[in-house]
């Protein structure tokens, strides 16, 4: 089961700069196990404690997960995901 | 002396004021981009800040997403990206280096303090790579 994966350009150090990976995964959380096994570190920089980090948006065919299933939304065949780091900050 | 440079029009320069004047008292924020790998912005685009904050900013999720396939299908990135500050000087707060994400793009930092004279107006550029701030040289010119 292949599903496409859209790098962000700071976490392209962990897939040899490329901008798309393929991967498996029956939810969000397998898929993000399984590019570990190839991209080592690029977990940790999307997963925190089991759940997705505050200041990562990850979109299944461009819907923002978190009003999905989060980390547990269900994948399927030829769907795509894409990672992309809030853009934030502020003075507090 | 400062190490690196941003160089910008007056016309974004002016573009990038006015969007952190209208937006006081909250923090107004939005990108200027430019042709991949020439660091040069060109296209002035005004973000929502989805905190509606006078201390916080964060561009709206789904507005992201937009954005970066906007750039994408236009081989543009992000070459500026900047925000206000409304109380306090233009330099990057913990939290703006904890959340800069891209190394290659000029953080620009306005400060619209004078505007309840809690300071003065300041326009600023830094780097922030790995949580290291590095100021630059702001060269404002009429067209490039």
């Amino acid at each position: 089961m292949a599903i496409e994966v859209r790098i962000p350009t700071i976490l392209r150090q962990y897939t040899d700069g490329q901008k798309a990976v393929e991967g498996t995964g029956d939810t969000l959380a397998e898929l993000f196990a399984d590019l570990e096994t190839r991209h080592a570190g690029i977990q940790a920089r999307i997963v925190d404690g089991g759940q997705l980090r505050r200041f990562v948006n990850v979109y299944l065919n461009d819907e923002d997960v978190r009003f999905l299933d989060g980390i547990d939304t269900k994948l399927a065949d030829g769907d795509n995901v894409t990672i992309l780091p809030a853009v934030a900050g502020g003075m507090a | 002396m400062l190490a690196g440079m941003l160089t910008i029009t007056q016309a974004l320069y002016d573009q990038i004021v006015a969007h952190a004047r209208e937006d006081h008292p909250d923090e107004a924020c939005g990108v200027v981009a430019g042709p991949v790998g020439e660091g040069r912005p060109e296209r002035f685009i005004p973000m929502l800040n989805a905190a509606r904050s006078p201390t916080f900013y964060e561009f709206d999720s789904q507005d992201l997403l937009k954005l970066y396939r906007e750039m994408d299908d236009r081989d543009e990135e992000p070459v500026i990206i900047y925000h206000s500050h409304t109380a306090t000087e233009a330099y990057p707060s913990r939290t703006d280096i904890s959340y800069a994400n891209e190394p290659g793009a000029h953080y620009v930092l306005v400060s619209t303090a004078d505007t309840d004279g809690a300071g003065d107006f300041q326009f600023r550029s830094f780097r922030i790579v790995e949580g290291e701030v590095t100021e630059e040289e702001v060269k404002v010119v009429d067209a490039y």
